[in-house]
């Protein structure tokens, strides 16, 4: 069946006081399409935390969001600096966040692994240098 | 309870205020936000020191009655503005985390 993008945005690098607002922007759209509270949460924890990771790690990115008749679709993509050990960093605790921002309650090194607990299915496509292309998928 | 009745009874202070009769269910304390977007629930209070827009950001994505920032934690003007911009009710107090959450649970939360 085909998919539906209900959700388009550009993320920019280091942008905080704008983090959270897809993932916000996103839940009110999932629950007018009467997406129940339990997969709302679950979409919306992955949105976040991806939207986070561009926003801490990435030189900057976005993140689109489709919707099929069985399942949510999040892909967030990013131009880089790409994830150096992709083993580590799905490792819990594991962060290269810097003091500052882990001064701010980020860089706790939970992020992917609360993506990869609420998302049914995961594709991560990274590697030093290269751009980061992150797929979840979180069935309906 | 409701969390105007809970505001009275811990002497909270009213950061700002927009849905005071709500109800409050459980609690979650956490400073660390993807513990905190993975633990805590809608109508939960949730007990930080954190005092930035994050903040309030994840209190609308959680969907928590409210935040209590403790130990009079510093709160941004930015995320003050954005929490009454959003309608999250933001509260505050001296008391710590444990101090709060011992007080809450003796009010059956």
């Amino acid at each position: 069946m085909k998919e539906q993008m209900i959700l388009k945005s550009r993320i920019e690098k280091g942008d905080f006081n704008r983090g959270g607002e897809n993932s916000s922007k996103l839940k009110e759209l999932l629950r007018k399409l009467g997406v129940t509270a339990d997969i709302n949460r679950r979409v919306t924890i992955v949105t976040y935390e991806l939207e986070m990771n561009i926003i801490i790690h990435s030189d900057g990115g976005g993140i689109n969001v489709y919707v099929t008749p069985d399942a949510v679709k999040v892909v967030a993509e990013d131009s880089g600096p790409g994830i150096e050990d992709l083993e580590k960093a799905l490792q819990p605790g594991y962060s290269t966040a810097n003091d500052e921002i882990r001064n701010m309650g980020f860089g706790a090194g939970m992020g992917l692994n609360n993506v990869e607990y609420f998302s049914d299915e995961l594709e991560i496509d990274t590697g030093p240098g290269k751009r980061t292309r992150i797929t979840a998928v979180i069935n309906l | 309870m409701k969390l105007a009745e809970l505001i009275d009874k811990l002497e909270l202070e009213i950061i700002t205020a927009d849905s005071l009769d709500r109800e409050v269910k459980g609690v979650y304390i956490g400073d660390l936000l993807s513990n905190v977007m993975a633990k805590a629930e809608a109508d939960m209070i949730w007990i930080t020191i954190q005092g930035h827009q994050n903040v309030v950001a994840v209190a609308l994505l959680t969907g928590v009655t409210a935040v209590i920032v403790a130990e009079d934690f510093q709160i941004e003007e930015a995320a003050i503005k954005r929490a009454r911009e959003e309608g999250v009710n933001l509260l505050r107090s001296p008391k710590t985390a444990y101090q709060l959450a011992s007080e809450l649970a003796k009010l059956g939360i």
